[in-house]
């Protein structure tokens, strides 16, 4: 009665349904159309080893989600194998364990990330206390007088870092340098002298490994990282020029001086890394950017629901739309139809048989059925026993379609199977009484309105555009209560009305 | 398009949207529905208030009282078969004679005892009651109409549908049946609908499915300048149909029977807009001035001289 009352629902409503919906748009970056896509790499981590016939146990570095990288998803592939994955300080590690095993063993470790854009900003974290530096002797002199040096020519842990690095890199090093390294050169071990000399200076810092995503099926390389701890955070260093940049794909693996495996009971490890790109919906990757900024909004999405039950999902909210569709069409276009949302139904059932041949199967299911309907008539049935006969007819008549489309080698005529019987036979029914009680012509008419009408609604509901708004975006379903709210006190003409009462204005003088 | 219902809105013609909304769900109270719905409370409420209707013979109410019909129906030789709470004038069985011991039917068909049972068997079902529910059926007095209108109509019986706005009568409409309407009143049936000058009972044009026309289809005479006796009365139980049910929006269905006089058929809370059309006239001009009146339309004379006044034909 109260119209404010209603426009104000409406507006709760639709303000409601519509700022949600820009603020996943706008600040969270949900695709307004389907098949945006980006990157999310798989990696895999193959392990090899021999094993003893003995128990044997294997530990493997796993990466973890960083402010750079999202895991997704993750698999641990072991036959017999028990695992236990453990988190200590920065690092993650997978341990498989075996009471016996004998012969080469294989052991995959599989991960999904994602590219996450880490500009929120970052909480301090506490200082960590440098590690021991173990210099002994000689070393240890040449270690201060190099720490002497890079100390005078910096100003914080970062250019000392940078500084450190220079010198370590340059071909023809300085005695100290040489003396430090030995006859090692290999960048590894560089950056783990860098991490000693720096901890002797005072300065914390560790050695990152991680790989460069790229498309390589086998035998990607470890590149090697160096942190330093600067005022807040671990700020990384390139290991060859000292700057402060990362490369853009790099996923760090691990942390600190440990290989990033290692095996008991076993001999001949060797870990091979791999990374491949998959093209996926940017939809999966917005969503783990929303996980990763703000886990509560998305923690009740209808993405976060298994794949089976999304696909339900994506064709159950196309139903309000095809109801919102009938509402149009009948109190604003005034179409008329048999059962409100018959067609709603029937374009649900289209989707498998696709448009054309749907209206096929339907018009010839309806009007065999409505010739046998009108032989039942002549028996003089009772209603529901005559109803439920003609319910019979249709699942009947409904095989044999199935059946000679099949023979015919017609596929689509398999999907017949999926219409619903009982809307069907309740069509027939209500067509076949409106027929002998309004004549042909008027059962003709509301026929062809409903099959319409479900036309429409499938064309509708089938918009690839469509479903991914609603799917994604459900809150636009308050938008369309609110609108089909509004259009209930819609009290105006309809459409096909004017038709009907123009005559009166061919009265008018 | 926006043109038309502009000029469409000037001459009040009420829209479908715009009795839903603003008449039927506003002013009429949906516990009210049953006591329309259901001819049999109708008839029930109608005769203690001493509104005449056709005379009851017999009431259906489950599949094995079909067996006491040629009891009820023994020393009747014509009477009418229809469902309780039929929609549409749909399910309506008029039996206007016996042959033997079979039915002759209005239309001039002849049924078998066992087609009549079958007939009354689908209106208990629920076959064409609203919504599907089981349903009763009534036997009642077949009218015979008034000899007026015998030559302005084909088979069937003509009735008249006044719509009554806050108890007072602001259109009404005589429904002459056809052969295309098979003997039924109803428009949508075929049947052709005409006008009736409030104030004095007179026909105006009429419309059918093809429009408006002057002449009955079947008998070819002329419908127009038809005056209907006793108006007054008829006018009367319409209006007081708004006490009995209390809708505020309703559509009374009488008929006029040359024995009896004028009786109440049935009652509508969601009458038709095609009457609008018939008396080239729309509904919201009318009841518009009934409402800005109403304080002053209490009693039954008061409304019935309110109608006469304002919504007859101007000459």
């Amino acid at each position: 009665m109260n119209k404010t009352h209603l426009y104000v629902l409406a507006l709760i409503l639709a303000v409601a349904g519509l700022g949600l919906f820009l603020y996943k748009v706008l600040a969270l970056n949900f695709p307004l159309a389907p098949g945006v896509e980006s990157y999310t790499w798989n990696v895999e981590a193959k392990i090899t080893f021999t094993a003893n016939d003995e128990p044997a146990k294997v530990s493997l570095f796993i990466p973890r989600t960083s402010r750079r990288y999202a895991i997704t998803n993750e698999a641990f592939v072991s036959r017999g194998y028990g695992l236990l994955t453990a988190s200590e300080d920065d690092n993650r590690q997978a341990t498989w364990s075996i009471r016996r095993a004998q012969g080469p063993q294989t052991l995959y470790y599989r991960a999904e990330v994602v590219r996450v854009s880490g500009r929120e900003p970052v909480s301090p974290i506490p200082p960590p206390r440098p590690e021991e530096p173990g210099f002994e002797g000689a070393e240890l002199a040449a270690a201060q007088e190099l720490v002497t040096q890079i100390q005078r020519r910096s100003a914080d842990n970062e250019t000392m870092a940078a500084e450190l690095l220079k010198r370590l890199n340059q071909p023809h090093p300085a005695d100290n340098v040489a003396l430090l390294l030995g006859r090692q050169n290999s960048e590894a071990a560089k950056l783990s002298l860098a991490v000693r000399v720096l901890a002797l200076a005072g300065a914390p810092a560790r050695v990152v490994h991680g790989i460069v995503l790229k498309e390589q099926k086998e035998k990607l390389p470890l590149v090697h990282w160096l942190e330093v701890y600067t005022q807040k955070y671990w700020q990384p260093v390139d290991p060859v020029t000292g700057g402060p940049n990362l490369p853009g794909n790099y996923l760090a693996w691990w942390r600190g001086p440990l290989s990033m495996a290692r095996v008991t009971g076993g001999a001949d490890l060797r870990v091979s890394m791999s990374s491949s790109r998959e093209l996926e919906a940017a939809i999966s990757t917005a969503v783990v950017r929303g996980q990763i900024k703000k886990p509560l909004l998305l923690r009740f999405s209808l993405l976060s629901l298994p794949i089976h039950s999304q696909q339900v999902y994506r064709i159950l909210l196309m139903v309000p739309l095809g109801g919102f569709l009938l509402v149009i069409l009948r109190n604003i276009i005034g179409i008329s139809t048999f059962g409100t949302f018959m067609p709603v139904l029937m374009a649900l059932a289209f989707r498998e048989t696709q448009l054309l041949w749907g209206i096929v199967f339907f018009s010839s299911l309806v009007v065999l059925g409505l010739v046998i309907r009108f032989y039942l008539d002549r028996l003089k049935l009772l209603l529901v026993p005559r109803l439920a006969a003609v319910l019979i007819v249709v699942v009947i008549l409904m095989a044999l379609m199935s059946m000679v489309t099949n023979h015919l080698g017609l596929e689509r005529g398999l999907s017949v199977a999926l219409f619903p019987m009982v809307i069907l036979t309740m069509t027939i029914e209500r067509m076949s009484i409106v027929w002998e009680e309004r004549g042909p012509y008027e059962a003709i008419k509301q026929g062809l309105g409903s099959l319409l009408a479900a036309a429409l609604a499938y064309l509708v509901m089938h918009q690839r555009t469509v479903q991914h708004l609603f799917f994604v975006f459900p809150e636009l379903l308050l938008v369309l209560l609110a609108a089909t709210l509004l259009l209930g006190r819609y009290s105006g003409y309809r459409l096909l009305e004017l038709l009907r009462f123009k005559v009166l204005l061919k009265e008018e003088p | 398009m926006f043109r038309l219902a502009k000029r469409l809105a000037e001459l009040g013609i009420m829209g479908i949207n715009r009795r839903n909304a603003e008449y039927t769900l506003a002013l009429n109270p949906r516990r009210s529905y049953p006591l329309v719905d259901d001819k049999l409370r109708t008839k029930e409420l109608a005769v203690p208030a001493g509104i005449p209707v056709p005379d009851l013979y017999g009431v259906v109410k489950s599949e094995y009282q079909v067996r006491h019909l040629p009891l009820w129906l023994k020393d009747h030789e014509d009477f009418v078969i229809k469902p309780a709470r039929g929609s549409g004038g749909e399910g309506i069985l008029v039996i206007a004679g016996r042959v033997q011991a079979n039915f002759r039917t209005a239309g001039g068909l002849v049924m078998t005892p066992e087609e009549l049972n079958h007939h009354v068997f689908n209106v208990l079902g629920g076959l064409y009651s609203l919504g599907g529910q089981t349903d009763a059926a009534l036997v009642e007095y077949r009218v015979r109409f008034d000899p007026v209108f015998h030559h302005i109509c084909y088979q069937g019986v003509p009735d008249i549908r006044i719509i009554v706005f806050w108890g007072v009568p602001v259109m009404a409409m005589l429904r002459l049946p056809t052969q295309a309407s098979g003997g039924k009143a109803n428009l949508h049936q075929g049947a052709v609908g005409a006008g009736i000058d409030l104030a004095t009972g007179a026909t105006l044009k009429g419309v059918s499915r093809q429009g408006i026309v002057s002449e009955h289809p079947d008998t070819g005479n002329r419908i127009p300048g038809l005056v209907i006796p006793q108006w007054e009365a008829l006018l009367t139980m319409a209006a007081r149909a708004y006490e009995l049910t209390g809708l505020g929006y309703l559509g009374v269905d009488l008929v006029l029977d040359q024995d009896l006089g004028p009786l109440l058929l049935e009652l509508n809370a969601r009458p038709g807009l095609a009457i609008q059309i018939a008396n080239a006239a729309g509904l919201l001009h009318r009841t518009t001035l009934v409402e800005q009146h109403r304080g002053a339309l209490a009693s039954v004379p008061d409304r019935l001289a309110f109608a006469r006044r304002h919504f007859g034909v101007k000459p």
